[in-house]
């Protein structure tokens, strides 16, 4: 039970850096990313390639994964930045997609559905829990340093100026800012922490495989980040913790439904999921952090 | 090999008409709701086990069972619109998008809850496949093909000669103008909603028909109905239709050449090349 809950807790450092990467586009820039599974596939994919067979020392293995992942934020936003948001919603869902297709038939590459298993692991495992101890301290250490920058990023200038741009583009614009710019760079730079969360998601489970990045994923991160506040990445982290709370609630009460299958309690806790991030968006989209200042009112249904 | 190449255009006219259904359904909701509905995959899925429980449990035949597809996803995409999207509408359209994402998870998973993962099939008689020369085409294919044309001819009466089509039609273009005409955008707007829905449902039916559906057959073809209606632009009628049927092409000659699980590859790259060199699709006027 320990080492679960210690292993659960590392899993949380994971998605609190997805719901960070995520905050920083959707709470910041206003872009939203339906895609955030194929970025964190792709980090996985490039840190376990390189540090399994290409025998790359795990550090720079994290390197590449941030790498990877900002490139592949870079190509996909070329074509859809200038154009209107809901592209780049169809766009970053259609990305997943074909990650997940690539992971799963280029066997050459990726060997295939068997995944990769027996990726190095940072550092030798006497027996799980202190192995899982030591993920946990390494992924909050990461966490702690990555929630820093990006509140630094959020309080400086340029993190005003992103957050005019979700605010009203054109006004920006006249203000002089890089409006296409700096959406690139914020797009890229958030998909770089998604490559860095699934390079270390691989090393702490030392396998992956293309059905751990479903969109489910995009859909639990969303939730986590509109639970905790949007365009806080104190809210983000916070979410992210309270969205593995949330999980293992869930798992409790599907297990304790008298009458159902496991695949209905599976269900259920799916469903749950939607459910309740449609909740919040209905009914508390400020979350649990709200951002301090106040959002500018929308003029109605604001299209760009 | 020209056996091949023709064969695989001929199997793609006929998928690609079928993915016509689904894609007006998608555009005409977006034409008039103006979001994306990312939950057309579910709402497919839902059409297509509503009329698999019509066909097989009940044993209506597969034509009559199409209501029951149209009727299952426009109650789906109703209620969905109603509980969970129109009350975000202040939050823009993005947020719309998301949610719609979050009530296509709800909606796959209450299919899941009652039927399972398994495969299931539509109660249909087996027939041989009809020859022509090296060509080769299935009676169900056959029948498939030529209901989508029969709907996308309904549709297409209704928006030009109705009243209540040429209405929708007018919401579409310009809201403001359309209310000083006294028409409802409300009304239209949820009509859109049953329709476009119903429509993605039958689309569901058929594409599972000749194969089997599970909670997942509408998800699969997300892609493909994004691309058709982006290539077509989006919120054009016509546009979708020859989208589908270039997607629908597409995607069978890719089978030619790749695995076939890249079926699905095909419509994403083509949303990119479509962005990236006119957004706004064949149809579309905006951008």
């Amino acid at each position: 039970m320990a080492s679960y809950t210690v292993f659960i807790l590392a899993v949380g450092g994971i998605y609190a850096l997805l719901s960070l990467s995520l905050n920083l586009v959707w709470g910041g820039v206003g872009m939203v990313n339906l895609g955030l599974a194929g970025f964190f596939a792709v980090g996985a994919y490039a840190a376990a390639m390189a540090s399994k067979w290409g025998g790359i020392p795990i550090p720079l293995a994290l390197l590449l994964a941030l790498g990877c992942g900002a490139l592949a934020g870079l190509a996909i936003t070329i074509s859809t930045l200038r154009l209107r948001d809901d592209y780049l919603a169809i766009v970053t869902l259609g990305f997943a997609e074909v990650v997940r297709l690539i992971a799963s038939n280029e066997i050459w590459l990726t060997n295939g559905t068997d995944g990769i298993s027996g990726i190095p692991r940072p550092f030798p495992a006497p027996d799980p829990i202190t192995y899982n101890g030591y993920f946990l301290i390494l992924i909050t250490a990461v966490v702690a340093i990555v929630f820093l920058l990006l509140r630094r990023l959020d309080r400086s200038p340029y993190g005003r100026a992103l957050r005019a741009i979700r605010e009203d583009q054109q006004v920006a614009a006249v203000a002089g800012k890089p409006v296409t710019r700096f959406k690139a760079e914020a797009f890229a730079l958030a998909a770089a922490i998604a490559g860095l969360a699934g390079a270390l998601y691989g090393h702490l489970t030392s396998y992956v495989a293309p059905d751990l990045f479903q969109p489910l994923i995009t859909i639990y991160i969303f939730l986590a980040v509109t639970a905790g506040g949007t365009g806080r990445p104190a809210g983000a982290v916070l979410g992210a913790y309270a969205l593995i709370v949330f999980l293992e609630a869930t798992r409790f009460f599907a297990e304790w439904i008298p009458g159902i299958t496991p695949l209905q309690a599976a269900a259920a806790r799916e469903a749950s999921v939607g459910l309740a991030l449609i909740l919040l968006l209905r009914f508390r989209p400020a979350g649990i952090l709200p951002e301090t200042r106040a959002p500018a009112p929308r003029p109605g249904d604001q299209r760009s | 090999m020209l056996s091949a190449l023709l064969q695989a255009l001929l199997n793609g006219i006929v998928s690609g008409t079928i993915l016509a259904v689904p894609a007006i359904g998608f555009t005409a909701m977006f034409a008039l709701l103006r979001y994306g509905n990312f939950a057309v995959g579910a709402l497919a899925t839902v059409g297509a086990y509503g009329g698999y429980v019509a066909n097989a449990q009940w044993g209506w035949p597969a034509l009559a069972a199409l209501s029951a597809a149209f009727a299952a996803a426009g109650i789906a995409g109703v209620a969905l619109d109603r509980l969970a999207l129109k009350p975000l509408k202040a939050s823009g359209a993005l947020v719309v998008a998301i949610a719609s994402l979050a009530g296509s998870l709800v909606l796959e998973n209450i299919v899941r809850w009652f039927f399972g993962n398994d495969l299931r099939g539509f109660d249909l008689p087996i027939l041989r496949d009809m020859r022509f020369g090296d060509l080769r085409v299935g009676p169900q294919q056959l029948e498939n093909f030529l209901l989508a044309l029969a709907i996308m001819i309904a549709i297409w009466l209704f928006l030009a000669f109705t009243r209540l089509g040429r209405a929708m039609r007018a919401v579409a273009d310009n809201p403001e103008l359309a209310m000083l005409k006294g028409i409802e955008p409300e009304r239209m707007a949820l009509l859109a909603t049953i329709v476009g829905s119903g429509l993605v449902g039958v689309g569901g039916m058929l594409l599972g028909l000749d194969t089997s559906i599970d909670p997942l057959t509408g998800n699969r073809v997300l892609l493909s109905v994004f691309a058709a209606a982006v290539l077509g632009g989006l919120g054009s009628a016509p546009g979708a239709v020859l989208g589908a049927l270039i997607i629908g092409v597409a995607e069978e000659l890719t089978v030619l050449v790749a695995a076939p699980a890249y079926r699905s590859a095909i419509g994403f790259l083509v949303i990119l090349i479509v962005l990236t060199i006119r957004p706004a699709g064949m149809f579309g006027e905006r951008s």
